[in-house]
């Protein structure tokens, strides 16, 4: 029995040995963790933010890694489910002991992940909209995509420019859409909107005729918000090209991508919502700060991976680049001097926006950085 | 108010008439084996996108229709083949187990071939709604109502007026008996998947241009045929006609009058109450009785 024992720890310690000898020899690769709904229901963020990861860690490694040392990147795909994502974390933590998880595509998974990131101290951006992610400021939790709060004021800003005072919303049951709602219900109160119609539907509705229907038939309703994400809202963009509803429309972040266009198709004419630059990299203006990084990181994007670059993907992008650049400043790996490192970025220009993060503010981006674009003859123009 | 109603009830019909189409093809495989293919909603999967990657690919909308039809009757053939038939000894709880990993394995297959991304299929007939009392029709609900009752008269027909059709029934009815009047069994059961297969595939391109498509829009679709298959009494042809129309309305008028929230739940638990009080479904005593 003792043998046993005795022979067990002499070949644990072996190994043990083993590998301190081995990661002494090679620079040791910096582990960065990541969880993405890489298929699924939401595998249309997961996807292109995986191939973002993908590209850049190779990119990086290639031009000599960061502080001398190759980044390594662990991903698993949660499918859009938030317990297999709090189990990826967990192994992400526990075994795989990474150094920074980058990843969340979904506000679900992410918020899923975040007790034990809080408990195993470990800095994680996020790349999921909902404000609960940072709101209120989680220690070792930032995000990067703009909240849906800010979606909803640059909306809600928007209709009151055009002397909209009462509105009807029609919002998806889902984490984005949901959240989006009660965004989109405070501040409209804040702001002075009514909100005189408040509909919903499930992600894998077929058909939203009945709900905006309703909307239609609601006295007073001068413009109809939809907040969303997936091929919901091309539905609803088509449901309401076919009731013929010609009050504006707004659509939210959560579907500014060529393909809504594509699924929309004509039924989508006139529409407006809240995007990111990289929707519209030439119409920016040339004093523009982000012009350069949002069309560097369209065309390299879109010439490795042969399809059409994503807002989404941008996400991964920024969080990539700020848990290097926080890297950098820290000067190591340490993960409390990371988690600092990240709190103090300022002015680090990304695809979605310029960041300027705080011990109070784990997000960084402020309502501006959405630009308001509308759709005219089946394309994004830039409206202010 | 009426023009309300009205709206209400055609989103409630077209997507009924899908739900009606989905679980006939339950229906059918039931009856011919007592198996539930949860494979059924990725027919309807395969028929949609097939349809959109060749018409993409240059192949007139009509032709690519009848190969993408062609298409999953194959497939339902194959699946008969080789993950059906090999395990013919096994139970039947074992051989609807073989159809949920075979629904998986042809989703991830889709996956791979056609990618994540969601697809339009374009209206057969014009974009434009047509306006009744108010209300608005989508003219593409028209080909789905017209298809559908097009498949279930032709199914009918082809129940009790054709040799094959009334094999089908026999097996059904009584396996062993049928097999001993020279009816080859197996064959049959073939048959069914390939019926079935064909009814899931045109309710799959019928309906795309309303729903569009992906390669995982069989999961849900799917469910909902079943539990329409369900409602109506599993095994019974009008039963899942009928289950299928019921469930598209009611989930329409719980959407529009009671509200959306609870749209789900009233239909599901519409489910609930009908096996309740009627635990064979709405038209399932029937075939308590051939048997």
């Amino acid at each position: 029995m003792l043998k046993t024992i005795l022979r067990r720890t002499g070949k644990f310690a072996a190994i043990a040995a083993a590998g301190l000898v081995m990661s002494a020899q090679a620079a040791e690769p910096i582990k960065i963790g990541s969880f993405l709904s890489v298929t699924g229901p939401a595998s249309f963020l997961g996807d292109p933010e995986l191939k973002t990861l993908e590209m850049y860690v190779e990119k990086i490694n290639e031009d000599g890694g960061v502080l001398g040392r190759p980044l390594e990147l662990i991903h698993y795909d949660d499918v859009g489910n938030a317990s297999n994502a709090r189990n990826f974390a967990s192994r992400l933590i526990r075994s795989d002991r990474v150094d920074i998880i980058v990843g969340g595509s979904t506000t679900g998974a992410t918020m899923a992940a975040v007790p034990l990131v809080e408990q195993a101290q470990i800095p994680f951006v996020s790349l999921a909209g909902a404000v609960v992610i940072t709101t209120p400021v989680k220690e070792w939790v930032f995000k990067t995509p703009q909240s849906d709060r800010m979606a909803a004021e640059r909306i809600l800003g928007d209709m009151k420019d055009r002397g909209i005072t009462k509105i009807g919303l029609i919002s998806g049951t889902g984490g984005f859409g949901s959240s989006g709602r009660t965004q989109t219900l405070e501040v409209a109160e804040q702001m002075g909107i009514e909100v005189l119609a408040d509909e919903t539907y499930s992600g894998s509705d077929t058909d939203m005729t009945a709900q905006l229907t309703n909307i239609r038939n609601t006295d007073g309703v001068e413009a109809v918000l939809n907040f969303g994400f997936g091929q919901g809202p091309a539905i609803v963009t088509r449901n309401y090209a076919q009731l013929g509803i010609d009050l504006p429309f707004y659509q939210s972040h959560g579907v500014a991508s060529d393909s809504f266009l594509e699924l929309a198709g004509d039924a989508a004419e006139g529409l407006r919502l809240p995007a990111s630059p990289l929707l519209v990299p030439d119409s920016l203006p040339e004093d523009d700060p982000q012009k350069e990084v949002v069309q560097n990181y369209k065309a390299e994007y879109e010439a490795r991976w042969n399809s059409k670059v994503s807002t989404f993907g941008a996400y991964a992008y920024d969080g990539l680049m700020l848990a290097v650049q926080a890297i950098e400043a820290a000067g190591s790996t340490d993960k409390e001097a990371v988690r600092e490192a990240l709190e103090n970025i300022q002015g680090y220009v990304g695809v979605t926006g310029e960041f300027n993060l705080s011990p109070e503010d784990h997000n960084g981006l402020d309502a501006d950085s959405f630009r308001i674009l509308e759709v005219q003859n089946g394309e994004w123009k830039l409206i202010n | 108010m009426f023009a309300e109603f009205l709206q209400y009830l055609f989103t409630g019909i077209t997507i009924g008439a899908t739900y009606a189409l989905i679980a006939l093809g339950f229906t059918l495989i039931y009856n011919a084996s007592h198996v539930i293919n949860f494979a059924q909603g990725e027919f309807l999967m395969i028929g949609g996108m097939a349809t959109v990657s060749l018409t993409a690919m240059g192949v007139p909308m009509v032709l690519a229709i009848i190969l993408a039809v062609l298409l999953a009757g194959v497939l339902g053939i194959l699946l008969q083949r080789f993950a059906i038939a090999p395990a013919k000894q096994a139970d039947v709880v074992t051989l609807i187990i073989i159809t949920i990993g075979a629904s998986i394995f042809i989703r991830g297959l889709a996956q791979l071939v056609w990618g994540k991304e969601y697809h339009v299929m374009q209206n057969f007939s014009s974009d434009e709604p047509i306006r009744i009392f108010g209300a608005v029709l989508n003219s593409q609900s028209l080909w789905v109502l017209g298809i559908g009752a097009i498949l279930v008269v032709g199914l009918v027909l082809f129940f009790t007026r054709t040799l094959i059709g009334k094999a089908i029934l026999a097996t059904s009815m009584n396996k062993e008996a049928a097999r001993l009047v020279g009816i080859r069994t197996q064959l049959v059961l073939m048959l069914a998947f390939l019926v079935s297969a064909v009814l899931g595939s045109v309710a799959g391109v019928v309906v795309a241009p309303i729903t569009f498509t992906s390669y995982d829009i069989g999961i849900m679709l799917g469910l909902k045929g079943f539990v329409a298959a369900a409602i109506g009494g599993l095994g019974s042809g009008i039963g899942a006609v009928v289950g299928g129309l019921l469930l598209g309305v009611v989930e329409a008028m719980a959407a529009g009058y009671i509200s959306s929230d609870y749209k789900d739940a009233v239909a599901f638990s519409m489910i609930l109450v009908v096996l309740f009080f009627m635990p064979r479904g709405l038209f399932g005593a029937k075939v308590v009785e051939r048997v």
